[in-house]
């Protein structure tokens, strides 16, 4: 039991996770600086972010549902801690014994960004039930690519459920991503998870500066601050499931726990690449994007699975 | 110096507030974010909504107008928020003081913790001015308190 208790707040869960999340969100700020020729914040500011937002006083909206206002977040860091919990520890060598966990972590990554929905929603603003009409938009669209990425890891590594068991898969084979069909099919998560995570191409449902914040422009004070803690863990748990599925997962053997390292932050740096270097799409472009290029794509490299490319 | 207060300091977001301007003060505010400013290497970044904003940068003659706008703004953001008069007209007036619709300067509507004098200011005065602004954090002309009864009084 204390076991349990220890592996969900500190260590794979959300202490840890929340740590580096908010170094890797240092880096994407200061990657993003250094693109467009500026110095960027120091390594803590993500720290000093949340520190002064927990401070700041909370404003509930007047005409809308004050508590699913206030629970929506919270219920999201509960889903984002326990998927942290669920991805991390087959990384770090541990078996949970939990056949299928691949399908219940794929739900349990759904479920801040439909928190946000639900918060946006309940906050009787404006802005936000366009961002959030948006967010929905998105979700239809991009789960089925996701969804697919899924299902061709599964297929390849020969109808394993498990996290630990693809991993185990990978260490014997060569990971994934090594063959043709695997690079496409890693191109296709790694878009998934752009809109995921809602960077630039794809942050029409927060865009700063025509819907100014979108779904998050009504939450204020500690309780933005637990929306800024679920985006710095999903920061780190998003790479690391594509890592653990398509790159072969961490090792912690002498040199190689440089390259595990390395993989966190090579991933993270392409998703920043993208996102400095694309303007904000429409949302039909979004749809369009991802319901037929994508889609397409992750199809292809299921049929080139079947020939063993 | 608590953690409230230091990291408050480390981590300012600003939401511009541009009065009737004539659009040098945003110009020139805009230049504190450009490569050769970039304040966001003091933890500063301009977001769009004022519930997330600690300083509410004020710039441009305040008309009748604009008051009730200004005061809105100001009401909605989350506390504690510090606020920062830009240019000539938002410190005194400048020279639409005189001005049938003029409303006063920033600080008669709502208490003022720095003032950045210029027509427009520099980038560089603009920093100066901030930087002073953390200097002084500490001591807010007003609480929360007295914030939350001004504005009540005043409406």
């Amino acid at each position: 039991m204390l076991r349990e208790i220890f592996y969900f707040v500190i260590f794979p869960g959300l202490i840890f996770s929340a740590f580096i999340g908010g170094i890797l969100s240092w880096f994407d700020r200061k990657i993003t600086a250094r693109v467009q020729f500026r110095k960027g914040p120091p390594i803590l500011q993500p720290f000093y972010d949340f520190v002064k937002l927990l401070y700041k006083e909370t404003i509930l909206p007047a005409h809308g549902s004050k508590l699913t206002f206030l629970l929506a977040p919270i219920f999201g860091l509960f889903g984002v801690t326990i998927a942290s919990v669920f991805i991390l520890l087959p990384l770090f060598g541990i078996d949970t014994g939990f056949k299928g966990d691949i399908i219940v972590i794929f739900y349990l990554l759904t479920i801040p960004t439909l928190t946000y929905m639900i918060g946006a929603m309940a906050s009787g603003n404006p802005l936000a039930a366009v961002g959030a009409s948006r967010e929905m938009k998105l979700i239809i669209s991009y789960e089925l690519s996701f969804l697919l990425v899924v299902v061709a890891v599964i297929f390849r590594s020969g109808m394993k459920l498990s996290m630990y068991e693809i991993l185990e898969y990978q260490a014997a084979n060569g990971a994934i991503i090594g063959s043709l069909s695997g690079v496409l099919v890693f191109i296709v998560a790694l878009f998934c998870l752009q809109a995921k995570l809602g960077l630039v191409p794809f942050d029409m449902s927060e865009a700063e500066t025509e819907i100014t914040h979108g779904i998050f422009i009504e939450y204020s004070g500690s309780i933005y601050a637990i929306i800024k803690l679920t985006k710095y863990m999903m920061l780190f748990i998003l790479p690391a499931f594509v890592i653990a599925i398509l790159m072969g997962g961490f090792n912690f053997e002498g040199i190689n726990i440089l390259w595990s390292v390395l993989k966190v932050f090579g991933v993270v740096l392409l998703l920043t690449l993208i996102r400095n270097t694309n303007p904000r799409l429409k949302i039909h472009h979004a749809m369009k994007f991802f319901l037929v290029w994508m889609n397409v794509l992750v199809i292809l490299a299921i049929i080139l699975m079947n020939f063993n490319l | 110096m608590g953690l409230k207060s230091f990291c408050f300091k480390k981590s300012l977001w600003v939401f511009h507030f541009a009065g009737a301007s004539c659009n040098n003060c945003d110009i020139e505010i805009l230049d504190c974010l450009t490569p050769r400013f970039d304040i966001e290497r003091f933890g500063m970044q301009l977001v769009g909504s004022p519930r997330h904003a600690d300083v509410l940068l004020v710039n441009g003659s305040i008309n009748r107008k604009d008051k009730t706008r200004l005061l809105d703004v100001y009401r909605q953001t989350s506390k504690p928020v510090l606020v920062v008069a830009i240019g000539a007209c938002g410190c005194t007036g400048g020279i639409f003081k005189e001005g049938y619709t003029n409303a006063g300067p920033v600080d008669a509507i709502i208490p003022v913790d720095a003032y950045i004098p210029g027509c427009p200011p520099k980038p560089e005065a603009i920093i100066a001015g901030l930087v002073k602004l953390i200097g002084k954090e500490d001591n807010h002309t007003t609480s929360i308190k007295q914030e939350k009864e001004l504005i009540h009084a005043d409406s």
